[in-house]
């Protein structure tokens, strides 16, 4: 990372960087690191650490992956806010000091490495995937799903989900309540209800509309707030909640899956498909 | 789904409690709005107003109903309390049951009170 954060870029000014450090089997208490790291145009807070792990400390362990906004691997708490370490800018935070800490309300492994693992297993009980109740044709598909694009926007929000946790993370109920289902997977059990082409209303319901799922929640909006792809988990959740009010009034709209369209040659794409470029490298020739 | 339902009776109880506890402050705390615009009766604390307005067939049934929806209302809410400590499964629905009695007795007690108001028994 020298050269990519600073070697052929001026560097602007020097931050102080606080980190916390944990090792679990160094018997330690975690406790914060202070590293003074120096920043060129348009570093983000994961080249510090990079910065920081190539020239001070390669102890120093996070996750991360894409290094743009797209994997959500590197969810931190960075100057009291959960943020993804790769599309936070040092520059953009306005201060000379920036505090990286694990995302809260999870268990820590190790350094700014949180335990994920309630995230997902809290995710899986929505059966986040399209139920059906035709599962031949899922299986052997005869044709399309059809949906109409009113239909596709209505959930498609929902859909962008990258699962970085940030929500869980700046959730009130979810630090005080660890049954919580919380607003990742709320968000995806109603992304997969307003589905057109989906039928596990039944299947969801106990995730959902059980006693730690929608409403639980307080509607503190903090998880709308802090999600870096612009989802709004807290609307999600207020739309389960009216869905299930209206149908307890018996004044919700029947939901009916839409039809399988059989594949027609007149909705494939028009013109001549380009060829794919020849292979770089031969098989075997190495 | 059973959730559903006590958040459905949740959201209702709240809109009579808006209502009734509205018709309550404007009784009770807008009087001199209420003479002005032709509608008020006189001081509603007045001893003689209350004991006729509780005898009456029409205060007791709103007596009765913002009980309910208050009892309702709180109890629901504190549930929910309890469900966000995370007990385990079995001390939820102890709780859950213990509220549920507790709300039952209260408001057999309070719409004792209301009928042996109206009934002039209770005064």
């Amino acid at each position: 990372m020298s050269n990519a954060a600073t070697g052929d870029r001026a560097i602007l000014k020097t931050v102080t960087f606080e980190v916390l450090r944990y090792n679990p089997s160094g018997g330690a208490t975690p406790h914060l690191e202070t590293y003074r790291v120096p920043v060129t145009k348009g570093m983000t807070v994961l080249d510090g650490l990079t910065w920081i792990k190539e020239h001070k400390d390669p102890t120093l362990s996070w996750r991360s992956s894409c290094r743009m906004g797209v994997c959500g691997s590197c969810g931190m708490f960075i100057n009291g806010l959960p943020r993804l370490a790769c599309n936070n800018q040092i520059l953009n935070l306005h201060s000379d000091r920036i505090v990286v800490k694990p995302l809260p309300n999870y268990d820590l492994i190790r350094d700014l490495v949180p335990d994920l693992g309630d995230l997902f297993r809290k995710h899986r009980t929505v059966e986040p995937y399209l139920i059906r109740k035709d599962p031949g044709e899922q299986d052997r598909p005869t044709g399309e799903f059809f949906q109409s694009r009113q239909e596709l926007f209505s959930y498609l929000q929902f859909a962008y989900c990258i699962k970085c946790g940030l929500c869980l993370s700046a959730c009130p109920t979810v630090a005080t309540s660890e049954d919580y289902a919380g607003p990742q997977a709320l968000a995806a059990g109603w992304r997969y209800l307003s589905d057109s082409r989906d039928e596990g209303d039944q299947e969801r319901k106990a995730a959902l509309y059980g006693s730690h799922g929608v409403y639980r929640c307080h509607f503190a909006g903090a998880c709308s707030q802090v999600c870096p792809k612009g989802v709004d988990p807290a609307l999600a959740i207020q739309m389960a909640k009216r869905q299930a009010f209206l149908q307890g009034l018996g004044l919700g709209k029947p939901r009916k899956a839409g039809g399988v369209i059989p594949p027609s040659e007149e909705r494939r794409p028009a013109g001549e498909i380009p060829q794919a470029p020849p292979k770089t490298v031969v098989p075997g020739s190495g | 789904m059973r959730e559903s339902k006590l958040w459905t009776w949740h959201i209702l109880s709240a809109v009579v409690i808006v209502v009734l506890l509205g018709a309550h402050m404007g009784t009770m705390h807008l009087g001199g709005l209420l003479e002005r615009l032709g509608v008020g009766s006189g001081d509603p604390v007045d001893w003689a107003r209350v004991l006729h307005r509780s005898r009456q067939t029409g205060y007791m049934a709103t007596y009765i109903t913002l009980l309910g929806a208050g009892l309702f209302h709180g109890l629901y809410g504190l549930r929910s309390l309890f469900l966000e400590l995370s007990l385990p499964k079995r001390a939820e629905r102890a709780v859950g049951g213990v509220l549920a009695v507790a709300g039952i007795a209260l408001f057999i007690y309070g719409s004792y009170v209301a009928v042996a108001l109206v009934r002039g028994s209770g005064v």
